[in-house]
C-alpha cells in the first residue's frame, strides 16, 4: 500500500480535461433548468387547479426518485419506443452527451422550481399589495416585483442546488461520458490506482465546488446591496 | 406497459435491499452525525477541525465518487492490514458493507449540521439549571440535551434520510443487488427499458411517499406536548 504522486501528476491533464466536461454538462443544465423551472414554477402557484396539479406531479416525480433513474430512463428508456426512434429528436437521444443534459436539466427543474415557488411565496405581502395599488397588471406585478424579490430570497437555496448538481453530474459517467468520475474510472482501469486518481478527482471536485460557492456568495452580496445593513 | 413479465417479484426484493440499505445508513449516518455535531461544539481545536473537514469534503465530493473510492479504495488498506495481521490473501468489502460505509459518511457529514443546530436549539437556562442542581456534563447531555434534540433536528434528519433513500441507487454501481441493478437486471433480457426503469421509479416514489408518511407522525409524536408545534 504506497501512494504514488507521479501517477497522479501524469493522469492530472486528463482529469482537468475531464472536469471541463463535468463544468460544460452543469452549465447547460442548469440554464435549460431555469428555463424549465420559472414556467414550472409560476404554474405552481397558479389559480388553475389543472396547472398546479401538472406541476405538482412533475415536481413530486422528479424529486422522488434517483437521478440514476432519471438517466437511465432517458438513454437507455425512450429507444424502447419506435415513435421517438423515429423522430427527427433520434440523433440527439442517442448520444450519451444529450441525454445526461436532458436528465439533469429535467431533474434541477424540478428542484429549482420548489426553490422559485417557495421564494415567491415568500415576497411580503404588503410589497404585492403595494405594487397593485399603483395599478400594476398581474404581468407587470410578476416581472418587476415578484420575481425579482423571489430571486433574491431564493438565491442562497439555489447555490446550494447548484452544489447539489455538480456532484450529480458525476452519474453522467455511467452512461459513458468521461466527465471527471468517467475520466477517474478509464484512468484507474488502466493503472489500477483508485485511492490516487479518486482522491486526485475529489480534490478537483472540490475546488470546482468552493470556486462556485465563492461566486454565489459575491452574486448574493450584489443582489442584495441595496439592503446596505444586511449585505455581508 | 407495466407487464413486468415476471420480473416483478425481483424487482419487490430489490426494493427490500434498498430498504434495508437506507435503515442501516439511517442508524450508522446519525451516531457518524452526533458524534460530528459534538466534535464541532467541543472545546478541542483538533476535534472541531477534523469535524470542520470531515463536513467540508464530504460535501463537496459527488457521492458516487465516495461509493466508488470506498469500494475500490478500502480493499488495498485492507489487504495490507490483514497481510500484517498474518492473513495471506486479497481482502474486499462486499457492496453492501461498502454502501453502508460510503453513504452513511455523507449521511453523516449533513447530519453533523442538522445536530449542532438542533444543540444549539436547547435554550441556554435549561443546561444551567440542570448544572446547578449538580449534574455533570455528561449527566446534562444525556438528560436534557439529548431527549429534546430529536425535536428539532427531525425535520432535518428526515430530509436527509429522503437524500439518502435516493443516494442508495448508487450502490447498483458496484453490483449490489437493489432495486436500480434488479431493474437493469431485467431490461437484459426484456429489451424493455423504459418499463422496468420506470416501474423502479414508482418503486422509490412508493418508498418516498410512506416514508413521508412516517415522517409526518414522528414528528407528530416528538413535538407533543408542545404547545403551538403541532404540524
Amino acid at each position: 500500500m504506497s501512494f504514488d504522486l507521479g501517477l497522479v501528476i501524469e493522469y492530472f491533464p486528463r482529469l482537468l480535461s475531464g472536469a471541463g466536461l463535468t463544468v460544460e454538462l452543469i452549465a447547460i443544465s442548469s440554464l435549460v433548468g431555469i428555463c424549465i423551472a420559472v414556467p414550472v414554477g409560476l404554474m405552481r402557484v397558479s389559480a388553475s387547479p389543472t396547472l398546479r396539479n401538472l406541476s405538482l406531479a412533475y415536481v413530486f416525480f422528479f424529486r422522488g426518485t434517483p437521478l440514476l433513474i432519471q438517466i437511465f430512463l432517458v438513454y437507455y428508456g425512450l429507444s424502447q419506443f419506435e415513435a421517438v426512434r423515429n423522430s427527427v429528436l433520434w440523433p440527439f437521444l442517442r448520444q450519451p452527451y444529450w441525454c445526461a443534459i436532458v436528465a439533469f436539466a429535467l431533474n434541477t427543474g424540478a428542484y429549482t422550481a420548489e426553490i422559485l415557488r417557495g421564494a415567491m411565496q415568500a415576497v411580503p405581502r404588503g410589497e404585492i399589495e403595494a405594487a397593485r395599488a399603483f395599478g400594476m397588471s398581474t404581468a407587470l406585478l410578476f416581472r418587476r416585483v415578484i420575481l425579482p424579490r423571489a430571486v433574491r430570497i431564493g438565491w442562497p437555496a439555489y447555490g446550494n442546488e447548484v452544489i447539489f448538481m455538480i456532484k450529480g453530474s458525476a452519474l453522467a459517467s455511467t452512461i459513458t461520458l468521461l466527465d471527471l468520475t468517467g475520466m477517474a474510472r478509464t484512468i484507474i482501469a488502466k493503472t489500477y490506482a483508485p485511492v490516487e486518481i479518486f482522491l486526485a478527482a475529489g480534490l478537483i471536485y472540490l475546488a470546482i465546488v468552493f470556486v462556485l460557492t465563492r461566486a454565489f456568495r459575491r452574486i448574493e452580496a450584489r443582489l442584495n446591496r441595496y439592503l446596505l445593513h444586511e449585505s455581508a | 406497459m407495466f407487464d413486468l413479465k415476471g420480473f416483478g417479484d425481483q424487482l419487490l426484493l430489490g426494493a427490500l435491499m434498498t430498504v434495508g440499505l437506507a435503515l442501516s445508513v439511517l442508524c450508522v449516518g446519525t451516531i457518524l452525525g452526533l458524534a460530528g455535531a459534538i466534535a464541532k461544539l467541543s472545546k478541542s481545536a483538533p476535534a472541531r477541525f477534523a469535524a470542520e473537514t470531515y463536513t467540508a469534503v464530504l460535501r463537496g465530493i459527488p457521492e458516487l465518487l465516495i461509493v466508488l473510492v470506498i469500494y475500490f479504495g478500502s480493499s488495498g488498506l485492507l489487504t495490507a492490514a490483514a497481510e500484517a495481521m498474518g492473513h495471506d490473501g486479497f481482502v474486499e468489502l462486499s457492496p453492501f458493507a461498502a454502501g453502508v460505509t460510503a453513504l452513511s459518511l455523507v449521511f453523516g457529514a449533513y447530519a453533523t449540521e442538522v445536530f449542532r443546530g438542533a444543540i444549539l436549539a436547547i435554550p441556554k437556562g435549561q443546561i444551567e439549571a440542570a448544572r446547578a442542581i449538580g449534574m455533570n456534563r455528561r449527566l446534562v447531555f444525556l438528560r436534557v440535551t439529548l431527549p429534546q434534540l430529536w425535536r428539532v433536528a427531525l425535520p432535518g434528519l428526515g430530509n436527509l434520510f429522503l437524500v439518502s433513500q435516493k443516494d442508495t441507487a448508487l450502490v447498483s454501481v458496484i453490483g449490489l443487488e437493489e432495486l436500480t441493478r434488479k431493474a437493469a437486471f431485467a431490461t437484459g433480457f426484456t429489451k424493455a427499458p423504459f418499463t422496468f426503469y420506470m416501474a423502479a421509479a414508482v418503486l422509490y416514489l412508493t418508498i418516498t411517499s410512506v416514508t413521508m408518511v412516517g415522517l409526518h407522525l414522528a414528528e407528530r409524536r416528538a413535538s407533543r406536548g408542545m404547545p403551538g408545534m403541532r404540524g
